[in-house]
């Protein structure tokens, strides 16, 4: 059993776990942020995504202790000041999720792809970058469409700001 | 239709919670005092239990209780049932062997449950589970159907000799044999439906919370259809009188049919909750799921299709051997019976069919109905084989399909359905058109320069969904009705809630439900809100399966907006002293027409609750009920086309292309459905590609226990899909709808496979069509 100190969607927060605890237990169980979901035993799935230090991990990959110290984002810090993130909007205007169990991975994964790829990104790359992310709702054509529109609204938004 | 009425196109209102992660799932429920289960389950696929060892587990720091079969019995638990009795042609009943909740004296498959360990944490569940120490003695199992039948085959449950479950027959053999005595062609061939594992991204959950102080039990659980947990756990199972037990479904991630079954976790972990006093909560893992949830498919068939010398089917005779498993669960039994063979016309004009199913137990999870269930099974056979006549015959495999087209409605098939609407022609044209089909000799052509192989098949397939009469479901041996109820309440400020007994885990009723409402009253969506999942608020309802909930679901809520309608009708003619066949409503007021007098909806409301001035005799309120039960099934039908290159060297298949076209009647949200097309398209070709569920036929384990291990589609193995639709209404309900929920992975593996064996110029190919598969199949 050990204390863990680290930030949580921009928030100082700290608790007592096993050493085993990965970071997804930690989060769901220590700090109550169920929106980061467990899909899998295997880290297969991507429905546990979240982004330590500005990076997608899956967090059952990770363990809570690993991420002492670090700034973790999880689904629930990732709209700011009450407006959703232009992936969670493109998730809603395009039919991008059905039940919703992988969606907060999918979002904090295709959120990490935009940020790498820019507004360059195409079809061919977000279907092979989501090869760690299962959806069995979708067929993910509408998960395509929403990573590829937000991507062009937040590249465009970028290029407006320069 | 309004903005937001019937054919609006727009964004789902449950999105929010989803995206921003404050979706509620069973595993995100807490409840004080909770506790941490795990089953100890069979690492056997037979054997005999000499003894359970607890002790160890006993010891183990954080470990409350280990609780077995033995107790759960002494406690009166009743045994896990079949719902639907098939009987045999010779007249005897089905042989249902005995499933207890946790296994005494046999486990007979493995991840047959044990015991439960019931512990302060997860992993001190899970450590307590490893060292509880169980006296196997192994016996010889069989997990393949074939083999399950042969003489001498290990014999998994008493009353079932041989292993066999029934041998039933639905057609007249006497006629389907003389067809195919003077047919001028007939099509055989041998298929293989393999077995899936349906894996919903939820893994199965429940949490039993027993309040010693009410009496009272509280399951949450990741169910398809809680009033019908609710009732069989307690008119079956003997955990608790309907009263005192409530069953809630909070969101639930998916279920694809793998959800509505009442396993024995949800079961086990409200018992557990009394016997120690604590909520007792259990999550699957996802080797759990792979193990223990009920699987799809895994049939072998012959099929013979007679054509006379215009190439007309004069006859289809289909013999089936149907593996359910290790025990029989909640539908298995209806799955390669009434949901099959009923299928078995296609959407094709033939005077006589002939199908004979026999069922076997095998030393594997329980198979029951996977999307589609049964549906999937019959299409695949019947589009195979139409793709395979008309290659042999030298036809075009459209034109052999449209010339056997039922072209006129109602119309009644040799096994029970009567189709009452279609237009079969109209989705082929489209999906032809929507193919380019004229044009893919060039493509081909052009392919054949890259050394590629390309192919094109086609799938017209119907299924039989809104399941249906509760009187006719009955009379084949249903042990449920299979209406839906709805309760709207519009309260006195003129909001709106609906209570249904259809359940959403995916497909959106939040959205089309209050879009049907705003349909007809004119009322914005935001102010509707529908309210499902749990049998503390909603009476009774049958749940969502069998894409049932807008036929049948949305009907009841229709039916019970009818009352509503009525009564506000009332109420605002004897306010606006007009009369009541003069007031329409639209647009959220209520109006006598031809003149410029209105009362807004909400104003009536409030006179329905203020109740000071309503009519004479008129009770205050403003609530109505409606249970809907259909005149009939509906029909889906539809035509799809997959296009695909093979690259010779390697057997790996590249679907190119892929068009939907269906035919689903009134349409809610054209957005949602496609949405349920694209995902049932998707595990269609997961089928037809990549899924096959593997045993070890020597030592029973199951070899696809992972991700790592059971290939499931992702992104990059999937095309975009082309979703079109065409449109006839049903007349079975008042909407006209038919339902999608499965159509796509119904109509789309054939469409698959004709692609690629079109492309390899050989037809010896089973699914999954691996590389290693297709290669084999070129090279022969």
């Amino acid at each position: 059993m050990a204390s863990i100190s680290m930030t949580v969607n921009g928030r100082e927060v700290s608790g007592d776990a096993e050493d085993r605890t990965l970071l997804v237990e930690f989060l769901r169980n220590n700090l109550g942020l169920t929106g980061t979901h467990v899909g899998c035993d295997t880290s297969q799935c991507g429905a546990c995504v979240v982004h330590v230090d500005g990076e997608a991990v899956k967090s059952c990959t990770m363990l809570a202790a690993q991420a002492a110290g670090s700034a973790v984002t999880t689904i629930e810090g990732l709209a700011a000041g009450g407006e959703l993130h232009p992936v969670q909007k493109a998730f809603h205007e395009n039919h991008g999720l059905q039940c919703g169990f992988c969606t907060p991975g999918m979002i904090m994964a295709a959120t990490d792809m935009i940020r790498r790829h820019g507004a360059s990104l195409d079809e061919k790359t977000v279907r092979e970058e989501l090869e760690g992310n299962i959806c069995r709702c979708t067929g993910y054509h509408n998960i395509v469409k929403s990573i590829l529109a937000a991507a062009n609204e937040m590249g465009g938004a970028q290029q407006a700001a320069e | 239709m309004g903005a937001e009425g019937i054919g609006a196109r727009i964004a789902r209102k449950e999105d929010k919670r989803f995206i921003t992660g404050k979706g509620r799932y069973t595993d995100d429920m807490v409840v004080p005092g909770m506790k941490h289960a795990m089953f100890v389950r069979s690492p056997h696929a037979h054997a005999k239990i000499n003894g359970i060892d607890k002790s160890a587990a006993l010891a183990v720091p954080g470990v409350i209780d280990v609780l077995d079969g033995q107790q759960l019995t002494e406690d009166g638990i009743g045994s896990l049932i079949c719902g639907w009795a098939i009987t045999s042609k010779d007249g005897s009943p089905m042989n249902m062997g005995d499933w207890r909740p946790l296994a005494t004296g046999k486990v007979r498959y493995v991840g047959d449950a044990v015991a439960i360990v019931v512990a302060d944490t997860r992993a001190q569940a899970r450590e307590g589970a490893e060292k509880v120490e169980v006296d196997y003695e192994e016996l010889p199992s069989v997990t393949d159907s074939t083999a399950a039948i042969a003489e001498g085959a290990p014999q998994i449950h008493e009353n079932a000799p041989g292993n066999q479950i029934f041998d039933w027959e639905l057609g007249d053999s006497t006629t389907v044999d003389a067809a195919l005595a003077s047919a001028a062609h007939i099509t055989e061939m041998d298929v293989v439906n393999n077995r899936l594992i349906p894996n919903a991204m939820e893994p199965r959950a429940a949490l039993g919370h027993y309040n010693s102080a009410e009496d009272h039990y509280t399951c949450w659980t990741t169910s398809q259809n809680p009033h019908v947990a609710r009732l069989v756990m307690s008119a079956f199972y003997n955990v608790a009188p309907e009263n005192k037990l409530r069953v809630i479904a909070p969101d639930v991630g998916g279920g694809f049919g793998s959800k509505i079954y009442i396993y024995p976790e949800e079961i086990v972990c409200l018992w557990a909750s009394k016997r120690t006093d604590v909520p007792v909560k259990w999550v699957a893992d996802r080797t759990e799921s792979f193990m223990c949830d009920a699987h799809g498919r895994d049939h072998v068939s012959n099929i013979k299709i007679a054509f006379d010398s215009e190439n007309r089917i004069t006859a289809i005779k289909v013999d089936t051997l149907a593996n359910i498993g290790a025990y029989m669960s909640l539908f298995s039994s209806a799955t390669p019976t009434y949901l099959y063979a009923t299928l078995l016309s296609g959407q094709y004009n033939v005077a006589n069919i002939h199908a004979n199913v026999r069922t076997v137990y095998t030393n594997t999870a329980p198979v029951d109905a996977y999307r589609g269930a049964g549906r999937p099974e019959a299409c695949y056979l019947i589009e195979r084989a139409m793709e395979t006549a008309a290659r042999e015959l030298g036809v075009d495999p459209a034109e052999l399909r449209r010339k056997n087209f039922i072209t006129e409605f109602p119309h009644q098939t040799p096994v029970i359905m009567a189709y009452d609407a279609g237009d079969f022609g109209a989705s082929l044209d489209a999906a032809m058109q929507a193919a380019d089909y004229s044009g893919f000799a060039a493509r081909k052509a052009e392919a054949a320069g890259r050394g590629k192989l390309r192919g094109i098949g086609l799938s017209c397939y119907i299924e039989a969904c809104g399941i249906a009469p509760s009187q006719a479901v009955g009379s084949l041996g249903a042990g449920v009705g299979l209406w839906e109820s709805a309760e709207v309440r519009v309260n006195a400020v003129g909001t709106i809630e609906v209570l249904t007994g259809s359940h959403s885990h995916g497909q959106g009723h939040e959205t089309t439900f209050a879009q049907l409402v705003a349909d007809r009253l004119g009322v914005g969506i935001d102010t509707v809100s529908i309210v499902h999942g749990d049998t503390d608020k909603v009476q009774m309802g049958m749940g969502t399966y069998g894409s049932r909930s807008g036929a049948v679901g949305m009907s009841a809520i229709s039916v019970a907006l009818d009352r509503v309608e009525a009564k506000a009708k009332k109420i605002a003619a004897h306010l606006l002293e007009a009369d009541e066949a003069d007031i329409v409503i639209e647009g959220g007021e209520l109006k006598v027409a031809g003149t410029d007098k209105t009362l807004p909806w909400f104003q009536m409301a409030l006179a329905a609750y203020t109740a000071h001035n309503l009519p004479e005799g008129m009770e205050p309120g403003l609530k109505e009920t409606a249970f809907f039960d259909p005149a009939n099934f509906t029909f889906p039908a539809g035509c799809y086309i997959c296009e695909v290159e093979v690259d010779p060297d390697t057997g790996v298949t590249d679907v190119i292309q892929f068009v939907a076209a269906d035919d689903f009647g009134t349409i809610i949200n054209p957005m949602i459905v496609e949405g349920q097309v694209h995902g049932g398209v998707a595990q269609g070709i997961g089928q037809a590609l990549l899924e096959g569920c593997a045993y070890d036929p020597q030592s029973g384990q199951l070899l696809t226990a992972s991700y790592m291990d059971y290939t499931m589609p992702r992104a990059d193995d999937l095309p975009s899909i082309d979703v079109s639709t065409t449109k006839t209404e049903s007349p079975s309900n008042p909407l006209g709808m038919k339902g999608c929920g499965e159509a796509g992975a119904i109509g789309s593996p054939p469409a698959v496979i004709n692609a690629i064996t079109d492309a390899i110029g050989n037809n010896d190919l089973t699914m999954p069509a691996t590389p290693q598969a297709v290669w084999a199949a070129i090279n022969g």
